[in-house]
């Protein structure tokens, strides 16, 4: 919402300077974004005169031009075709500013021709207005005085943002009623209410209202006016809020939608039948609307029609057919009060945006078709002379003066302080709540400017806003033994433990986007019945369509992306949800990861070595391990997802509960993003974790054992499927007595035989009673030995 | 031999002793003088020739000059060694200014670290880590909220429609933001709260808004912020916000400005300015003459608690939301919002935190 000062001042009568008035604005809630004042851009600029105006000897489209500036006359070189001699123009002069441009006026020669000055058109100025050439004032205009005195442009301009609750200040008239309760100033006597509006002779236009989204409407219908270009005061206040003036009609009802927050339609009476009915539309009906676009209706929005035909959509835009134009004589206004949300999903459904939809979308007061009428009649007739015949009326005013009861009590406890009743009556009061007071209660009626006030909460807020939130101290909050010391949640606590031991396993970590490419979620998805669910209706990009079934892709993308900026070794987790349906338990709790490129850099002292499966899996177990899982104890299953290679990977278990997946991606998954080369995955899935058992801190009794630990080497020739858990776990006989095994070598080719491998294991024996002789060691030996063939099948080495 | 001549023999010896060139040289010297055939030895032999008090008299001689003889030899040998030694250092020395050995340590990215330090003051006042789906629908994200279908409040959030049908026949959104966890937390501490069991949460997460460009990506984070209570009210909330920025921003006495604003879910609502400086284009925080937009917040409207099912006569409270990325960019001089989500190795490594940098009040955010 944007009005200019003097605007204010129409409706305010206040000694207040302007820093005092928008630091006031912006503490009662009325944020101000922007002042800005073109007397401060546009001081260098003058009043002058063309004296004379020659061809240019050496140039067809420029004139050689004199220019009286008041005080002498500069010679200046101008290519605008209405330069001529006689007209007064706007000159800057040698050393001043052009905002437009953002360049300063030098001294300059044009084709052998110096030339000491500019002479400005609109669009130079940064100001609204014909701009196809220089400026002509008018006659009067005085030589030598000031553009910016001389057009009345110190005026400030202020900019601010009105929340939605306040359709009231849309119109500078609410504001400065705000503005007054605040005690900056007194809110003038409006000058349109003494308006009559029931005279004259008989209109012969009409209202039939058919529909319950229009409770009620005023016309008044205008003959004999003359459309001419508004007076300077209008086009000015127009232009200073960046509304283009374009004829009378159309520029009043501009003015006064921002003036009253009231918007009203203007139509050639010529072009509409006598009878207006406002009804809901037809599904089918179209309309050429005011922005020049062809609209087809669907049932349920309220339209304005004649006989023939849709002439506006009811509070949001006007036909074109019957739009006035310099050339209309009979002139139609409506003042109407259409329903809020039937605006709202109109104008969403066609999707139009203007200054009426935005008014009334926020509630226009119900009480305003009058006003309306008697602020359009004075200007009308102030501008465009002509008769105005008598208001016709339709429908109802729906208002009721209810009635809301705020107690002391009740304010002080939502605020926290003690406020003078007398405050408080003072302040509602101005801000036209008409209160009575009985004892500690404050009766209030709303009025029809305030339709946003509902509840008893609406009035402590407006006495708090004008009052003073600055007034209100800062509290700590009450102490309550009931308070519970549990901050987190055991799966939150998780996050923290699994985030830092990966960083510190040495991946990065990242945040990515919640959706991806439906492309894209092809390659890691499970497609289920409700898989399209998760489709976005209305997404930013193609690339951004669907919510991830896997945090993985966004992470190769994102590996892409820096390989392209040269960076390929690569190591990246995400913290994050993957998304399977949209209910609320339709999201996964994730760690996922990426490696790719090389682990170790190339290094004077070591060679270096390209990611693979192992360093992926490591990630899993230290990320788990930090979080509390026993990895000595998981299983590796190779029945994983179709997104990774079928042979390089894994799932993590603990029993039944899938903990993890890792492995290299597929390549054609690779491919089919786009993404050359290798790259290893990981998904924790936290939500897979077993439930934790409720042992609390205390560890269990830990005696070291006093007895010497013995290591023994086995190794073992197996076929080449057998998998390596497959022999740690035969080689485990005896969980009493073995501390560790851990493989240490595996071995294809020379010596061993085709289709077979070698694996070597390390065995630590210690018994936590006894030293072991070298029978007990024997005995466990062999059994080890003969467990391992019995599950392998192999023999040892 | 005399004394004298003994005397002059130990200095001879010694002298030897001192010229030896190397650890062979001493050994000569060695064997010659305490060797079974050497001087000494000879000499103490010879002693049986004596006897009585000369016999005492020079063994006490002999056994002198031998232990200085033998001083004599030890530091030479000493001497030697430590020479040995250093040359064997000096051939073991190595060019120490060659790198390191690479340890890799990744960063945590500054926006879950940002949540932790948010959590961390936030518990010390009592208040609970609360989540909530990033899927919604549209009860909790909005009607619940005190926001109608088609409420002009609609418009300040460019909402995120899924294909999806939520149980009441809408299309789920994409929470705009993190209010909807008020929501399911009231619903579900309501017995609690009737209890005598206060509501304090908060509950950061990822929303999402139909909206991108230089200062708006489709999903950023926010934190809510709920209490509930028989009693706490608009000066408890500036207290605890007062409270939660002079934390996060390590200043006392932060100057903040309480404007009235506009909330559907919350009456009297009121956005929140921090006191700043903008000289020469650098931000400072905490000081200077201008201000800036860091929250919003307000009492609960009673239509939301009653949504919930909480009696709006007896329970009131307050609400507070904040952009995490906004104030991850004012606390660490992050100046481009879409730089969070781009994954760069380099930005990463540049603006993340070691995995040491665990967030306390205790320590210093």
């Amino acid at each position: 919402m944007k009005f200019t000062l003097s605007w204010l001042k129409n409706h305010l009568d206040t000694n207040a300077d302007l820093e005092k008035i928008t630091n006031k604005l912006t503490m009662i809630g009325l944020e101000v974004e922007k002042v800005i004042n073109p007397a401060d851009v546009l001081a260098d600029f003058k009043v002058a005169e063309i004296v004379s105006a020659e061809k240019h000897p050496d140039a067809d489209k420029l004139k050689v031009c004199s220019v009286n500036d008041g005080n002498k006359t500069l010679q200046i070189v101008c290519g605008a075709s209405n330069a001529r001699a006689g007209i007064k123009v706007v000159l800057a002069p040698i050393g001043s500013y052009i905002p437009a441009g953002d360049f300063k006026i030098k001294k300059g020669n044009i084709r052998g021709v110096e030339s000491c000055g500019m002479i400005c058109s609109y669009e130079e100025l940064g100001l609204d207005g014909d701009s196809s050439g220089i400026i002509e004032l008018s006659n009067d205009a005085p030589v030598g005085v000031s553009y910016v005195d001389y057009a009345k442009l110190d005026d400030p301009v202020i900019e601010i943002a009105i929340t939605p609750n306040r359709g009231d200040c849309l119109g500078v008239r609410g504001i400065a009623r705000d503005l007054s309760a605040c005690g900056i100033g007194k809110l003038k006597n409006c000058s349109y209410e003494k308006i009559d509006i029931k005279s004259g002779e008989k209109s012969s236009i009409d209202w039939n209202i058919k529909t319950d989204k229009c409770p009620s409407v005023a016309g008044r219908l205008f003959k004999n006016v003359k459309n001419v270009e508004s007076s300077d005061w209008l086009k000015n206040r127009l232009s200073a809020i960046g509304i283009k003036p374009k004829n009378a009609i159309v520029d009043i009802t501009n003015y006064i939608s921002y003036e009253l927050g009231r918007p009203l339609h203007a139509y050639d009476a010529d072009k509409i039948g006598n009878k207006l009915i406002i009804r809901n539309s037809v599904k089918g009906e179209k309309i050429n609307a005011l922005d020049e676009k062809e609209y087809e209706l669907s049932e349920g929005m309220t339209v304005i029609a004649d006989d023939n035909q849709v002439h506006s959509i009811g509070g949001i835009m006007g036909g074109v057919v019957t739009a006035v134009s310099e050339s209309t004589v009979n002139v139609f206004i409506e003042s109407a009060i259409f329903d809020a949300i039937n605006i709202a999903e109109t104008g969403r459904k066609l999707g139009i945006l203007s200054d009426s939809r935005y008014r009334f979308e926020r509630t226009v007061n119900p009480l305003s078709n009058n006003i309306g009428i008697q602020s359009a009649t004075k200007l009308i007739t102030e501008i465009c002379g002509g008769s105005a015949c008598k208001t016709v009326f339709a429908g109802k005013d729906n208002y009721k003066d209810e009635k809301i009861k705020l107690s002391l009590d009740k304010l002080k406890k939502i605020s926290g302080i003690d406020i003078d009743i007398k405050d408080v009556e003072k302040i509602l009061s101005d801000l036209g709540f008409a209160p009575t007071v009985n004892k500690n209660d404050i009766k209030c009626t709303i009025p029809s400017h305030r339709p946003d006030i509902n509840c008893v909460h609406c009035l402590i807020e407006e006495v708090l806003r004008i009052y003073g939130f600055d007034k209100i101290p800062a509290l700590d909050l009450p102490k309550s033994s009931y308070l519970s010391k549990n901050i987190l949640t055991p799966l939150q606590k998780k996050i923290l433990l699994g985030r830092r031991s990966l960083a510190g396993n040495g991946m990065n970590e990242t945040v990515t986007y919640a959706f991806m490419s439906d492309k894209d979620a092809q390659s890691f998805s499970v497609k289920k019945r409700d898989y399209n669910d998760l489709v976005l209706l209305n997404p930013i990009s193609e690339d951004l369509n669907r919510m991830r079934p896997s945090i993985l892709p966004n992470l190769l993308n994102a590996y892409n992306r820096n390989k392209a900026r040269g960076y390929s070794d690569i190591a990246l987790f995400e913290v994050g949800n993957s998304y399977q349906s949209v209910r609320a338990d339709g999201q996964t709790n994730l760690i996922s990861g990426i490696r790719a490129g090389k682990i170790t850099d190339k290094h004077w002292s070591e060679k270096s070595r390209p990611t693979d499966v192992f360093d992926v899996k490591s990630d899993c177990i230290v990320a788990l391990t930090a979080m509390g899982i026993n990895c000595d104890n998981l299983q590796v299953d190779t029945n994983t997802p179709h997104w990774y290679h079928p042979g390089q990977s894994g799932i993590l278990k603990m029993g039944k509960f899938e903990l993890a997946t890792f492995g290299t991606i597929h390549p054609s998954v690779m491919k089919s993003l786009g993404i050359k080369g290798t790259a290893y995955g990981f998904e924790i899935n936290l939500d897979q974790f077993p439930p934790a058992k409720n042992k609390g801190k205390t560890r269990p009794t830990y005696a070291p054992s006093q007895y010497q630990a013995i290591s023994r080497d086995f190794a073992f020739e197996v076929d080449d499927e057998i998998s390596a858990q497959k022999v740690i776990t035969s080689a485990n006989v005896n969980k009493n007595l073995i501390k560790d095994i851990t493989i240490f070598d595996v071995f294809k080719g020379e010596g061993v035989a085709k289709g077979k491998k070698s694996i070597a294991i390390n065995v630590v024996i210690q018994d936590s009673k006894k030293t072991l002789s070298e029978s007990d060691i024997e005995i466990i030996t062999n059994k080890i030995t003969q467990s391992v063939i019995k599950a392998t099948g192999g023999e040892v080495r | 031999m005399s004394e004298i001549d003994l005397e002059a023999k130990q200095l001879e010896i010694i002298d030897n002793i001192n010229s030896a060139n190397n650890l062979d040289e001493l050994e000569q010297t060695r064997i010659s003088v305490l060797g079974k055939k050497g001087i000494i030895t000879q000499e103490m032999k010879s002693l049986s020739k004596f006897d009585g008090d000369k016999r005492r008299q020079m063994g006490q001689q002999l056994n002198i000059i031998k232990s200085k003889i033998i001083e004599a030899i030890n530091e030479k040998e000493e001497l030697f060694k430590q020479q040995e030694l250093n040359k064997k250092l000096a051939s073991e020395t190595i060019d120490v200014s060659l790198p390191a050995r690479n340890k890799r340590i990744g960063k945590l990215h500054p926006i879950p670290q940002t949540v932790e330090e948010i959590v961390a003051i936030f518990g010390e006042m009592g208040f609970l880590v609360a989540e909530g789906p990033d899927v919604e629908d549209d009860w909790h994200n909005f009607q619940a909220l005190n926001i109608p279908p088609l409420h002009p409040a609609r418009q300040m959030q460019d909402t995120f429609y899924t294909k999806g049908i939520d149980e009441r026949g809408a299309s789920s959104v994409l929470r705009t933001h993190t209010s909807p966890v008020q929501i399911r937390t009231m619903k579900n501490e309501k017995e609690n709260l009737e209890k005598g069991k206060p509501i304090r949460i908060i509950a950061p997460g990822r929303t999402f808004r139909c909206d991108s460009d230089l200062t708006h990506t489709p999903m950023f984070h926010q934190v809510e912020g709920l209490v509930i209570d028989e009693q706490v009210n608009f000066s408890h909330l500036k207290g605890v916000l007062k409270s939660f920025v002079e934390a996060y921003f390590e200043i006392d006495d932060v100057p903040l400005q309480f404007r009235p604003s506009f909330f559907p879910f919350t009456e009297p609502s009121a956005e929140v300015d921090i006191g700043c400086s903008r000289k020469d284009g650098t931000l400072k925080i905490g000081a200077g003459a201008d201000w800036l937009e860091i929250l919003g917040c307000g009492m609960i409207h009673p239509n939301v608690l009653e949504n919930c099912g909480i009696d709006s006569n007896k329970y009131q409270g307050f609400a507070f939301g904040m952009g995490i990325e906004r104030i991850a960019m004012l606390k660490y001089g992050i100046n481009d919002l879409r730089t969070f989500f781009d994954s760069d190795i380099r930005w990463l490594e540049h603006y993340g935190f070691s995995s040491f940098d665990i967030p306390s009040l205790v320590r210093g955010l």
